[in-house]
């Protein structure tokens, strides 16, 4: 099970010929997702890794089935990747690519009004489900199918996060990277609810960082619609104010989106909150225990 | 990016909004040049800094003489000017900016922004001018008005009345600020804004609206389309360090600790600072080395955190998922050879290619502490700088 992607989601890669999608395009099938197919103008009925490529993704869904996209097509051109996809009218359509324009976004989103569309990202690391299925560019190797569901704005730190967890032996359903970016697609609520969803996610782990109020708002949706227990982590105690913490999104502006308020409201709302990065999986483990879900969720 | 009040100004002026006539003086010759050519009774001179609170700071002074002109130049270029935005050490006055005087009526704030929560473009504006928007928006917030816009239409003149009628603009100059704002909206899309503020906006006695101060700053992500702003760009107004690491896309920002740090990734190195801190260290910086890094930007980056002289040890910790642990081991095996490293370095590899990455810091036969876990890396550098 697990949200968004499973061993049955058919998925295309957008810029399948440059350099970094190569290299995950190849991660991606030795880990066993099923990519069927590859976007890049001009290069259509070549293959690469054994995958035919397309000059379109209304071209490569017709012929492949697909339902799902990764978009690595570099940022100039990203947004008008994403809004193909949209067009092709794909379930899913994940974009790893950083350092698009806010405004391309803002026209991104608009577009996608109405439209069945899920996007996750951009600048993202993707999203996996444990043995199943993986989009994107996170090491496939520290994950383990289990219980707990992963959101994130950092992909680093969701790293950090699931592999403490498979360290302790606690499996994961689905690690969901929301993005860094100030405009984005899926957000924590719309990860948290799919979770909340999920019969076979027992727990969440929710990390976010500085700047929004993003973690504002999913607290307080965690206190009024779900029941199952959520633990987080929120990135930036020591960022100092005004200054853009690599992140378009990370940024305390007007003394607004600071680590304080936000660890303050997810305590308020219930959410037990990880001291350093090094301690999330052990917070989670302790939060499991109180519920009685730890032999439920521990994996070996 | 951050550009200066006259450049903006400037920009604005080619889109329509109204700004008082004015010129840049580099010398204290040019300000009473640019003076007599304004030729305006009252003269403004006003400090160029990127920084906010330059009034308050002594940056801003009304002239009404050629003499008092020169006397102010004078005495503000050069100077070190300390604001709440620029720390205690100030920025130095480079430039100036020699203006028509105008007889203010009334000040107001506009100013436009992304609102994160609607993911749109927001106008916002306010009878309160002159006064910090943070301010008024905790003390006052309800004197705060917005209008959400939408990007396939822009906008709309509709929301550019209510906006002036909120905001209590007279009803004979209503035209010219419906105007001003909608001129301002063009220009923050076209250019690719991320913060346009006109602080205050200001209703003259001979029935101006005008942009008596105009801060633009512009998305870092779209400047590969706006060339003529990255040519705005005044390194002056940055850390030599930030301006380094910005020729090899690295993202830095240097802080006060002693305590350099390289990770891959904004989140962890966030949180990389954070725990240094909650184990009673201090980061001398933010670095993220990116997703796309090669062994010679890891060289770069550990030369920009060594030429910070309050480094007194090194924490690397890289989680490769895009980045690959190999490439930065020998990113920084290339670095550590290259520039002689004389502290303490803690390495923790975890992700893609770890096993090769351990293998090259192992053979290089250099002084580097491997770390497993980021705990264990934190408190083992917090001591070794101790």
């Amino acid at each position: 099970m697990g949200v968004f992607i499973n061993k049955d989601t058919k998925v295309i890669v957008q810029g399948i010929t440059g350099s970094t999608a190569l290299f995950h395009t190849k991660q991606m099938l030795e880990y066993g997702t099923k990519i069927v197919g590859g976007v890049t103008p001009k290069k259509g009925g070549t293959e690469v890794e054994g995958v035919p490529v397309f000059n379109t993704v209304q071209e490569a869904v017709d012929q492949t089935s697909a339902t799902a996209s990764v978009v690595y097509v570099p940022a100039p051109f990203a947004a008008d990747a994403i809004m193909e996809a949209v067009d092709a009218e794909l379930d899913l359509v994940i974009c790893i690519t950083e350092h698009i324009p806010v405004i391309d976004m803002v026209k991104v989103k608009r577009y996608m009004e109405g439209k069945k569309t899920r996007l996750v990202g951009p600048n993202c690391p993707g999203v996996i489900t444990a043995d199943e299925c993986k989009i994107g560019i996170m090491p496939g190797y520290i994950h383990k199918k289990g219980h707990i569901g992963v959101v994130s704005r950092s992909g680093t730190l969701t790293y950090e996060a699931v592999h403490q967890l498979t360290q302790a032996g606690i499996g994961q359903t689905t690690a969901v990277g929301i993005g860094g970016d100030p405009v984005n697609g899926t957000d924590f609520i719309d990860a948290l609810q799919a979770f909340q969803d999920d019969p076979e996610t027992y727990a969440v782990v929710m990390i976010g960082e500085i700047g929004g109020t993003a973690e504002e708002e999913a607290a307080q949706f965690v206190k009024d619609h779900m029941d199952k227990p959520v633990v987080g982590f929120i990135g930036g105690r020591t960022a100092p104010p005004g200054k853009r913490m690599g992140h378009a999104g990370a940024i305390i502006s007007g003394g607004k989106g600071t680590a304080e308020e936000k660890i303050a409201v997810m305590n308020e709302c219930g959410i037990e909150v990880a001291e350093t990065p090094s301690v999330i999986g052990e917070t989670l483990i302790k939060v499991i225990q109180e519920k009685g879900l730890y032999d439920k969720c521990k994996t070996h | 990016m951050n550009i200066h009040e006259y450049q903006s100004k400037e920009m604005l002026r080619s889109y329509g909004v109204a700004v008082p006539n004015g010129k840049v003086a580099f010398t204290v010759d040019e300000a009473v040049e640019a003076a007599k050519e304004l030729d305006s009774g009252v003269t403004v001179v006003k400090a160029q800094i990127h920084a906010g609170g330059r009034g308050k700071a002594g940056g801003v002074k009304i002239a009404k003489s050629e003499e008092e002109v020169r006397t102010y130049a004078d005495e503000i270029l050069g100077k070190q000017l300390v604001t709440h935005q620029t720390g205690p050490e100030g920025t130095k006055v480079k430039r100036l900016l020699i203006e028509e005087g105008c007889d203010i009526q009334k000040e107001y704030y506009i100013g436009i922004v992304l609102d994160r929560a609607t993911s749109r473009i927001t106008m916002m504006a306010s009878e309160e001018g002159g006064t910090e928007i943070e301010e008024v928006a905790a003390e006052t917030p309800e004197k705060i008005f917005k209008e959400v816009i939408d990007p396939v239409v822009g906008l709309m003149p509709y929301q550019a009345r209510r906006l002036a009628f909120q905001i209590n603009i007279p009803n004979e100059m209503l035209n010219k600020a419906v105007k001003f704002m909608m001129a301002l909206y063009q220009a923050f899309v076209e250019k690719d804004c991320s913060i346009a503020e006109i602080n205050p906006l200001v209703t003259t006695g001979d029935g101006e609206v005008l942009a008596l101060d105009a801060k633009l700053n512009f998305d870092d992500n779209a400047l590969f389309r706006q060339k003529d702003i990255q040519q705005l760009r005044d390194l002056d107004e940055e850390d030599p360090k930030e301006i380094e690491a910005s020729k090899y896309d690295l993202s830095y920002i240097a802080l006060d600790g002693n305590i350099g740090c390289m990770v891959n990734g904004a989140g962890l190195a966030m949180a990389t600072m954070d725990i240094i801190k909650h184990y009673g260290g201090d980061p001398a910086n933010f670095l993220d080395v990116g997703g796309g890094a090669t062994a010679e930007k890891v060289t770069e980056a550990f030369k920009i955190i060594l030429s910070d002289s309050n480094v007194k040890g090194i924490l690397v910790n890289i989680f490769g998922g895009i980045m690959k642990c190999d490439v930065i081991a020998e990113g920084v095996v290339a670095a550590t050879k290259e520039v002689g490293l004389e502290i303490p370095l803690v390495v923790r590899l975890e992700g893609t290619n770890v096993e090769q990455g351990k293998q090259i810091l192992n053979e290089s036969g250099l002084d580097i502490q491997a770390s497993e876990s980021l705990a264990e890396a934190a408190q083992k550098i917090v001591e070794l700088v101790k």
